[in-house]
């Protein structure tokens, strides 16, 4: 059931692709339709695994692929990776309404991430690390189709090389991370429970280390981290909007759903050794990202500095995280544990304000033809639907109660300031300079003079409505009701930083 | 002497195909020429189904342990055949009508025979003869084409296959010396009494002639003016169908020679130097041709990985084989693609290959991504094997070349790729007389490539057993 449930939109896509003839309406709406139904399955898997109690892997599939070379076809969803799925189906179907009004070539296009919903979806219920590997690479190679193939910009088909390159080195580290977890372990095997069971480096000295090198430089560039981001800014730039989105709110998180599922509770020892590292290296992100964004002019180039802003914390979080052992008191334990549950929650949320955030810098582009927000002004009074929609985004972005992003970050921080006082410290202005750049991007945009020739036609559309304001609305409602997802995410958290503390 | 001459009979097959296609070619009229074509094309089909129900016996080594029938061979009884049956169909539009089109067979029939015949070799005199009848055809056929191009392509292959060949004898001729006998079994206990020298040095002149093969450094310089020069079912057939031979035979001999003699840092070093060279040299082609003859260069250094840890873990041998069958047919698609459109001589001529030619577009991305290593081809399940199997065998550091090197092949790989997915389509040649015999063997090879990785399970299982002697 699990299967079908990742490989459908594979399924939908491969017959949009061979049935040529299908005309475009049609297949706008039979990729809303697809990702619609995958919604739905979610919420099926989301609803009876918390009758069933909400703990532990659920819907597990378990078969032999390559025992020669200890590779399974291994799935399963537990409270980590259910929150990401259903961001997945979400943001893809936010896409899909999106795309009901833009985009050339619309069945090669909604063929493409119907497939690359499939290697997200895969990717976060994984349970094997080839498993993993495969649909992680999968993903960069779809990503890099979608910004070369539907790129805008003379520079779109070096940003697309730019990102695959970089990403494939990261993939490529990890490959080597998990063939020397693999070979570590007794017997040899890409399990990724049966490795986070045996921990299999424990004690190893460099090998480990090394190992926790390679599989965290591969996730960091991914995440991404300073100093690894560079890709992530000309991508977002050149990238179509649903193809930024995606990138942003769902690509982005493999990479830090990579460090809770894997680094942390595979190499807990080697993770709590260097988890000072992660803490500094996700205060600079969270600093450096926020000072970027800062800079900028470019309304999209902003929202991808952003993004490094709040993986940032993701980070932070995560090497916070790593200041426990097992002697260590249960109050503790429980601030780490808000620490690991409100990175997973920042996934989500950021999920879902910063594929909000490029979707309208994708109505925008459309209207105005420019990123640049010297290049608009007074929008508020010409376009209010469209003002409305990005101030909410972006006060939800920068940390407003009442919105995903302040339960997230509020719990990043108690917990970080449990275990790492200092650089919890340090990253706390990272918020302030978020709000003050994205107050002053609202500025710039919607009051003062205007400067744009747009009416209120060019106002966002009925599609576009549809497809932005649902991502907002989950995003208040995470909120205001932060159980809904909390509930699901703690046990996961929790047994994360038991396997941390061993 | 366990004298079993059924136990050959995939070999007979071969040797009866060719001998019979070369009759056909002398008797026939020319317009009837095809049927050497058919004949080629069932003996190699014959040897296949030969070759696989042997794989299913037990393991033997027959004629006086000269030579072993295991799970190698097997494997290169499997591989070889279908690998040349793909070329023989995608050079099918080229060969056809041709004045000498049954010659082509013959030399690809008994290189065929002459590569698998390498991978089972379990005396040094049985290789030798292997080597000569691998080599032999191979310079016929790469002046097959008979222009200027061919001509310099056949006479590369001559003067490095006949200086690599005579290095080779006298390394054979040093390890006899050595030792005093030639059969694997007896070397094992021979070489170690033997002084190290001697044996050292005749290993490093033995490896002259199958690296030559291999298409590794030093003895690459013939790869990629022969790739360019010959005919492209030659090249497809040139960068394949030795390189399984070479690579099985290398692992065989090796395991025989005494560690102490240097041999495994030796091959990780001309392992590490290959794939690097033949990457770099990929960065500065046009052309296609050249393109792939320089990636070719680059996956014998990730094959000769496995071959540098054939002392140390046994891993590498269903690694080694594992990555050659997919390499092989990988390789053969990207050739395909190649063959299928003939007008397209440079890597800016595939502009918008993509809304003319889906499904020769899709064959090239599944085929360059696999060389690549992406998943789920078969090249990344043989990758993954590979560097376990370095890294087990103590080798590290040649895995993270590896990665760099696979990294770094990305590139130029995308460069081919690049042109295929933009520009009009407006300002191309007429494309009527596509190859459709080589887009069917594209398609097949590149579906093929993802059904090999996919199911690798039972496969990388079947390969999973060591050699005998």
């Amino acid at each position: 059931m699990l299967s079908l449930f990742v490989f459908a939109p594979a399924g939908a896509a491969l017959v949009l692709l061979l049935w040529r003839g299908l005309p475009d309406r049609v297949v706008r709406w039979a990729w809303v339709g697809v990702s619609a139904a995958e919604i739905a399955a979610v919420a099926a898997l989301w609803i009876r695994y918390t009758t069933d109690g909400g703990a532990g892997i659920a819907y597990e599939v378990n078969r032999a692929w390559i025992p020669g070379a200890g590779a399974g076809y291994h799935l399963g969803v537990d409270g980590l990776s259910l929150p990401l799925l259903a961001l997945t189906t979400v943001v893809f179907c936010a896409c899909a309404v999106y795309s009901l009004r833009h985009g050339e070539r619309a069945r090669q296009f909604a063929a493409l991430f119907l497939a690359l919903e499939t290697t997200c979806l895969g990717l976060f219920s994984a349970l094997d690390l080839i498993i993993f590997f495969v649909f992680f690479d999968l993903s960069i190679v779809g990503m890099y189709a979608v910004i070369a193939g539907w790129g805008h910009g003379a520079q779109a088909a070096r940003s697309a090389l730019k990102f695959f390159l970089y990403t494939f080195v990261g993939s490529l580290a990890l490959l080597v991370g998990f063939i020397g977890l693999f070979l570590a372990a007794a017997p040899h095997t890409f399990d990724m429970v049966a490795l986070t069971r045996q921990n299999p480096l424990a004690g190893s000295g460099a090998t480990g280390a090394l190992v926790l090198l390679a599989i965290a430089v591969g996730l960091a560039i991914k995440t991404p981290t300073f100093p690894f981001h560079t890709w992530l800014p000309p991508a977002h730039t050149d990238a179509p909007a649903a193809g930024s989105a995606v990138l942003a709110a769902v690509l982005l998180k493999m990479g830090a759903y990579g460090f809770v599922r894997i680094a942390m509770p595979m190499l807990p020892e080697q993770w709590r050794h260097y988890a000072i590292v992660a803490v500094v290296v996700g205060v600079l992100s969270a600093l450096y990202g926020a000072l970027a964004a800062l800079g900028q002019t470019s309304f999209k180039r902003m929202i991808a500095y952003t993004s490094v802003n709040h993986m940032g914390y993701i980070v932070l979080a995560v090497g916070a995280a790593g200041m426990i052992s097992g002697g260590d008191a249960p109050a503790r334990a429980v601030a780490v544990t808000g620490a690991v549950t409100g990175a997973v929650t920042q996934m989500v949320s950021h999920g879902l304000l910063t594929g909000a955030l490029f979707l309208l810098a994708g109505v925008l582009l459309d209207r105005g033809g420019t990123y640049e927000m010297g290049a608009y002004g007074g929008l508020a009074a010409d376009t209010p639907r469209f003002a409305t929609l990005t101030a909410v985004a972006a006060f939800g972005s920068l940390g407003l109660p009442a919105f995903s992003g302040f339960i997230a970050e509020f719990q990043i921080f108690t917990g970080s300031f449990a275990t790492v006082p200092v650089g919890a410290g340090l990253a706390l202005p990272g918020i302030l300079i978020t709000a003050a750049l994205f107050l002053w991007a609202l500025h710039r945009l919607f009051l003062g003079p205007s400067k744009h020739a747009l009416s209120s036609a060019a106002d966002a559309g009925g599609a576009e409505i549809a497809a932005i304001a649902p991502l907002l609305a989950l995003s208040v409602l995470i909120g205001i009701f932060p159980r809904l997802l909390l509930d699901i995410i703690e046990p996961a958290a929790r047994t994360v930083v038991e396997l941390v503390a061993r | 002497m366990n004298e079993k001459p059924l136990a050959l009979l995939p070999e007979l097959l071969l040797l009866l195909g060719a001998v019979t296609a070369l009759l056909c070619g002398s008797f026939l009229p020319r317009g009837r020429q095809s049927v050497a074509g058919w004949v080629a094309a069932s003996a190699l089909a014959g040897s296949l189904i030969a070759g696989a129900v042997a794989a299913a016996g037990s393991a033997e080594t027959v004629y006086d342990h000269s030579y072993a029938i295991d799970t190698a061979t097997s494997t290169a009884r499997i591989v070889v055949p279908a690998a040349t049956l793909l070329i023989i169909a995608l050079a099918s539009t080229r060969v056809a009508g041709d004045r000498r089109q049954s010659e082509f067979y013959v030399l690809a029939l008994l290189a065929s025979l002459g590569a698998v015949l390498l991978s089972g070799a379990s005396d040094l005199l049985v290789l030798a003869v292997a080597y000569l009848l691998a080599t032999i055809p191979l310079y016929g056929l790469a002046g097959w084409g008979r222009d200027t191009g061919g001509a310099e392509a056949a006479l590369k292959l001559y003067l490095m296959g006949a200086l690599a060949g005579v290095i080779m004898l006298a390394g054979i001729s040093l390890l006899y010396a050595g030792a005093g006998v030639t059969r694997y079994d007896e070397l094992i206990g021979g070489l170690p009494a033997a002084p190290t020298g001697v044996v050292a040095v005749g290993v490093v002149a033995l490896l002259a002639g199958l690296l030559f093969k291999a298409g590794a450094v030093p003895m690459h310089f013939w790869v990629p003016d022969a790739v360019q020069g010959a005919t492209t079912g030659a090249a497809a057939l040139l960068t394949t169908v030795p390189k399984i031979g070479a690579l099985i035979a290398a692992y065989r001999v090796l395991t025989v020679i005494p560690v102490d003699t240097g041999w495994p840092v030796l091959l990780a070093i001309v392992s590490a130097v290959t794939m690097t060279l033949g990457n770099l040299a990929a960065f500065a082609q046009s052309v296609p041709q050249r393109l792939l003859a320089y990636s070719t260069i680059s996956q014998v250094g990730y094959l000769l990985m496995a071959v540098a840890v054939a002392a140390s873990t046994d891993r590498a041998l269903p690694a080694l084989l594992a990555y050659l069958a997919g390499y092989a047919v990988t390789n053969i698609g990207a050739f395909a693609v190649v063959a299928a459109l003939p007008h397209r001589p440079t890597l800016d001529d595939y502009r918008a290959l993509a809304r003319r030619q889906p499904w020769l577009t899709a064959a090239l991305v599944i085929c360059l991504l696999g060389l690549v290593g992406t998943p789920p081809t078969a090249v990344f399940v043989g990758k993954l094997t590979v560097f376990s199997a370095a890294w087990d065998g103590g080798m590290g550091w040649l895995v993270v070349l590896a990665v760099a090197n696979t990294a770094a092949s990305l590139f130029y790989y995308l460069r081919w790729l690049r042109p295929a997915f933009t520009g009009r389509s407006g300002h191309l040649v007429c494309e009527q007389d596509r190859a459709r015999p080589a887009t069917v063997v594209a398609v097949t090879a590149a579906a093929a490539a993802v059904a090999l990785g996919l199911g690798a399970g039972p496969v990388v299982d079947a390969v999973g057993h060591a050699v005998i002697r």
